[in-house]
């Protein structure tokens, strides 16, 4: 039975731009957080184009010492700060954080708008920054570099991250009401889908860790605007005091950023091999372990910057305990495809890739716990491979698969499959050709933040470069074929996957108010009783 | 008198519901409060535990008096803000309300003008870090770092003053209405939240700036 | 293209250790990506879904199977915890008799100084089958001091004094670089760590002509007016510094602290931090006055002042 659009969605509610820059709907101000986050990945991934055509010689010959300085710096702070933190939970989090709970919005509508804007005036601030000289301190601010002796516009772009903080910081707030107080009737907490859970876990990371980094992003500015000499000993200030404060929130930030995409992870496994997430209960405890452990690992950044001893056993031992909760996801992960009923769609591929380089990047990470080795590793490209393969074999994959799963849900259109999974396949084999290499070469010594490298180093870089290109090649695929979906992609039905979830209970794409009659929750989370098999047959309401 | 009614957005089930998530956003907002106090805390601390002898000095140069008296003028101003949301709870008339946080903001501006005072005494004293500091003597440079973190928590919470003082402004001009009563009373609710936490953050940083180490 | 390397030579005595931890690392992460991989790939194929409405009935979760992979895990990261522990327990405690070398990092090159007199920069010339301790700091922002071959690394920070120390076990040329990020040529901080017989190192050492560390201190420690209050006897205004190193220190207040070259360098450049119990706050700070080359001879000279006068080597 063909499916057929419904009259009236939430996209044609109401035209023009006014309707978009004054909407408090939370789906189209997801919406106009995808454009934004677009633009910066962008942004970002034209950085790290530079960087790696820089990388693919050993001399400095395509870039000066002090572009490719701004380069790396700024690829770090727009991925970062400007994509992988907002990317799951402004998107797919403001999309269906209200739906999968059966609310007709988030608690705070308004102020979900004010956040889009505040992120748009931090992106901007930080953009100027960047385009009017550029900044070269590394994302990582480190003092007394950055408070003395870099001489580019350190003061702008801390204050563009200092003000898309308070973005991300109303996004956290908004989530953390809405799940506690406006879930439907008989959604209880150990009902909810899992991507809630994680989104709430990364949510309480959001609150608790982001004033840090920007009280001390405030007083990076200050020092340098006034001289003041809070972290300059040359002042008489202490730069392990700022390397402290800015881990204490950047090492649970990268919590922020995997979170998400774990809850998108388990959403799409669930769905795709037709059974509710094995062990349930130990995941959802397992993200609230990760938030709270997380806030008790920063130091192991800081092995080889002169803290005691002592300290520097405390925070190897937290950091391997933290690994234990992303394992016990893998696994549960894996034994729910056992006697499931597998559909290899392609938001399935970009799960399952997720699990194998999520696992890898994972497991490198005890690497860097492990204090012996992490001295050797420290600083050198073997980091730089590890946390991409968090990020980008991680969070990105998840980003792209709950695209890809919810995209006829936010758009009533399907996107080509044969496509899909072309480019999933693209994004993988391209992704581990770009950073396998790099695990490599960061055991072999070469430093990361690299203009110039020795020359038996260069196989290995150009290895990584080719595989950049592919990457890259493997990431503008979506781009098209999703906005070609929009005008010409086959219309889709309710509940095309045939998955559990309220969000798959109303119509493709849903109605502002997203329930015509307010869900009535009997049934555990991916129960699948009530939900048809076959695409297009879901009775909706 | 008339029961007033709150306006149920349209996200929401019932007042109920909108009344507790706006209290509960509240207290989470708070939360982030202290966590963004706290840096600047941490810093504080730190700073004072590798210091004490060179802190302690240029404690001496806080007036103390001036300093307790802003202590007593915010704890009143706490209690003139429970007074209103209580004279908002129990359905005094709009009049009382706007009373009570008039005195409030009154006592507020008190507060700030002092704090005011008190900089501009700094300021001629030549103890604002940077380019116009003239403290001399062999411990210049930790005293440098003590009037940055002075100026730097007290401006922080001077500026959740001010805002504190626009949020009642609001308050005020809501009651005056008649918004508040009974039934409704959520906004005056949260803001005093807000307000008695900025109380109890000068709490901690009176005793920690202006009363250690003074000799 | 010529063959690359992919593994970093082993050229100090911690190196074979952190290697072999490196092994068992390796070995479980394939073994657990291996795990992972293939089951998910044999679930992929023998579940795949045979009709548009199968309905699998299975297990929704197994608490044995929770504890299980709960608790291997933990055991493994405990032994890798533990491994890595002992190895970097090693590598923060220099042995008692390493012989001392001084570096000095600023934007962007390294200064080294061997005691004997010999000054290098962009190069350390070490000999083997003996600890070398370098004790660093930094005249400007965060440098990091790294040599691959040895598998050492660490900061050095402007402010404070930082160590770290290595055995050398074969003669060879390998690389220094700087690991943290310091600005414009941070890639070109590179230098080249030389490895001799001990024989060829003395041999190098000799050829130098330079003064001595202790003898370029003692002139500084004269030029710049230190003994008029630091008398042998103790009856300045200041402390003798007679046997002052390594001994603890009473501080006015009640305190004590380890006279370590830390506290060394501060009461040098930042005298008022710490008073000595007796003493009046009178010591001027040479902060600006002196580099931070000309504070570790003055530290050489004070350390010379512990041990009896014949520990100069002969030329």
């Amino acid at each position: 039975m063909e499916a057929r659009a419904p009259a009236v969605h939430y996209l044609n509610v109401d035209y023009g731009v006014r309707s978009w820059l004054f909407t408090t709907d939370h789906k189209r101000i997801a919406l106009l957080y995808l454009g934004t986050i677009t633009l910066m990945f962008l942004i970002g991934g034209i950085f790290a184009v530079l960087i790696r055509l820089e990388l693919l010689t050993p001399a400095g010959d395509l870039v000066s010492a002090d572009t490719y300085n701004k380069l790396f710096t700024m690829h770090g702070i727009v991925m970062l700060f400007f994509f992988l933190i907002p990317s799951i939970p402004a998107v797919l989090g403001n999309f269906l954080v209200p739906m999968m709970i059966g609310a007709r919005d988030l608690a705070f509508p308004r102020l979900n708008l004010l956040s889009w804007y505040i992120f748009v005036l931090g992106a901007a601030v930080s953009l100027w920054a960047m385009l009017t000289g550029g900044v070269d301190t590394g994302w990582t601010f480190y003092t007394p570099y950055s408070t003395s002796a870099s001489v580019t516009k350190v003061i702008p772009t801390a204050v563009g991250i200092f003000i898309s903080g308070f973005s991300s910081m109303l996004t956290g707030l908004n989530f953390i009401v809405t799940i506690h107080k406006m879930r439907a009737k008989g959604l209880t907490w150990f009902r909810l889908p899992l991507f809630i859970w994680a989104h709430y876990a990364t949510s309480i990371i959001i609150m608790l860790g982001t004033p840090v980094i920007a009280i001390t992003l405030l007083l990076v500015a200050l020092e340098r605007g006034f001289h003041l000499g809070i972290f300059d000993p040359a002042l008489g200030g202490d730069p392990l005091l700022f390397q402290h404060l800015f881990w204490f929130y950047s090492h649970p930030a990268v919590y922020i950023m995997i979170l998400p995409g774990m809850g998108v992870v388990s959403e799409l496994i669930a769905c795709f091999a037709r059974r509710p997430i094995f062990g349930y209960g130990f995941v959802a405890a397992s993200s609230l372990m990760i938030a709270v452990l997380g806030f008790l690992v920063w130091g192991h950044h800081m092995f080889t910057s002169g803290q005691s001893v002592y300290t520097a056993f405390v925070f190897s031992f937290l950091s391997m305990l933290v690994a234990i909760p992303s394992a016990v996801k893998v696994f549960n992960w894996t034994a729910t495809l056992y006697r499931g009923s597998i559909a290899w769609d392609s938001p399935m591929l970009y799960a399952l890739g997720f699990i194998g380089l999520f696992t890898m990047g994972g497991l490198t990470g005890l690497f860097l716990a492990c204090l012996g080795v992490d001295v050797h590793v420290h600083d050198t490209y073997f980091i730089v491979a590890h946390f991409h393969y968090i990020m980008v074999g991680g969070t990105i994959m998840a980003y792209l698969g709950g695209i890809h799963f919810w995209w006829p849900k936010i758009t009533g259109r399907m996107y080509p499959e044969p496509l899909a999974k072309a480019a999933g396949l693209i994004v993988f084999l391209g992704f581990n050709l770009t950073f396998f290499p790099q695990f490599i070469l960061g055991y072999l010594g070469m430093p990361r933040r690299y203009h110039v490298y020795p020359p038996e180093f260069q196989a290995l870089n150009v290895l990584s470069t080719a595989g950049a290109s592919i990457l890259g090649v493997g990431y503008l695929l979506p781009l098209c074929y999703l906005l070609w979906s929009l005008r010409y992609g086959p219309i889709a039905s309710a509940n095309p996957w045939g998955a559990a979830g309220l969000e798959w209970r109303t119509t493709s794409p849903p109605p502002t108010e997203n329930f015509p009659t307010p869900p009535v929750v009997v049934r555990d989370a991916y129960d699948l009783d009530g939900v048809a098999a076959a695409p297009g047959e879901v009775a909706v309401g | 008198m008339a029961e007033l009614a709150p306006t149920v957005a349209h996200h929401f089930d019932d007042a109920e519901q909108q009344r507790e998530a706006a209290t509960f956003g509240m207290w989470v907002f708070l939360v982030t409060e202290v966590m963004f106090f706290g840096g600047l805390f941490t810093a504080y601390v730190a700073y004072r535990a590798l210091y004490p002898d060179a802190f302690g000095h240029a404690s001496n140069h806080l007036d103390v008096r001036l300093g307790t008296t802003n202590t007593a003028v915010l704890i009143t101003s706490s209690l003139t803000m429970a007074l209103a949301v209580r004279a908002a709870q129990v359905g005094e008339a709009p009049s009382r309300i706007v009373r009570w946080l008039a005195a409030t903001m009154l006592l507020g501006a008190t507060f700030l003008g002092i704090k005011l005072f008190e900089y501009g005494h700094k300021f001629h004293e030549g103890l604002v870090p940077g380019p116009a500091f003239t403290y001399t003597g062999p411990d210049a440079r930790q005293a440098q770092l003590f009037f940055s973190l002075y100026f730097g928590m007290t401006g922080l919470h001077a500026l959740h003053m001010v805002i504190g003082l626009a949020l009642l402004g609001w308050l005020a001009r809501q009651a005056i209405r008649g918004r508040f009563g009974p039934a409704f009373h959520t906004p005056i609710e949260n803001c005093g939240l807000y307000w008695h936490f900025v109380d109890i953050v000068w709490i901690f940083l009176f005793p920690l700036l202006y009363l250690i180490g003074r000799h | 293209m010529a063959p690359f390397p992919l593994f970093p030579p082993e050229a100090s005595t911690m190196a074979a250790r952190v290697d072999a931890l490196l092994f068992f690392l390796l070995g479980v992460t394939a073994f657990f990506v291996a795990l992972v991989a293939t089951l998910i790939v044999v679930f992929m194929v023998r579940y795949r879904r045979r009709a548009p409405d199968e309905r699998p009935a299975a297990p929704h979760g197994s608490v044995p199977l929770e504890v299980g992979w709960t608790a291997v895990p933990l055991a493994i990261v405990m032994v890798i915890f533990f491994w890595g522990a002992s190895i970097y327990a090693s590598l923060r405690r220099p042995p008692d008799d390493a012989l001392p070398i001084d570096v000095v990092g600023k934007q962007w090159m390294w200064k080294v100084q061997h005691l004997e007199g010999r000054r290098e920069i962009d190069e350390l010339h070490v000999p083997t089958g003996r600890p070398v301790k370098i004790t660093m700091t930094s005249e400007d922002v965060i440098h990091g001091f790294y040599i691959p071959a040895f598998r050492i690394k660490q900061d050095a920070v402007p402010g404070r004094y930082t160590t770290t120390w290595f055995e050398a076990t074969r003669p060879g040329t390998y690389d220094l670089f700087c690991s943290a990020y310091c600005g414009t040529l941070h890639s070109g901080m590179v230098g080249k760590v030389v490895v001799m017989e001990p024989r060829d190192y003395e041999a190098w050492l000799a050829g130098g002509g330079a003064v001595s560390a202790v003898d370029a201190g003692k002139a500084l420690f004269e030029a710049n007016g230190c003994p008029s209050c630091h008398r042998p006897d103790g009856t300045g205004r200041g402390p003798a510094l007679v046997g002052l190193f390594g001994s603890r220190v009473a501080l006015e207040g009640g305190t004590s602290v380890v006279a370590d070259e830390g506290y060394l360098r501060e009461s040098i450049l930042n005298p008022q931090a710490k008073i000595v119990a007796g003493y009046q706050p009178v010591m001027p700070t040479f902060q600006g006055l002196l580099t931070e080359e000309d504070v570790m001879q003055l530290i050489a000279y004070i350390k010379s002042l512990a041990a009896p006068p014949a520990v100069r080597t002969e030329r």
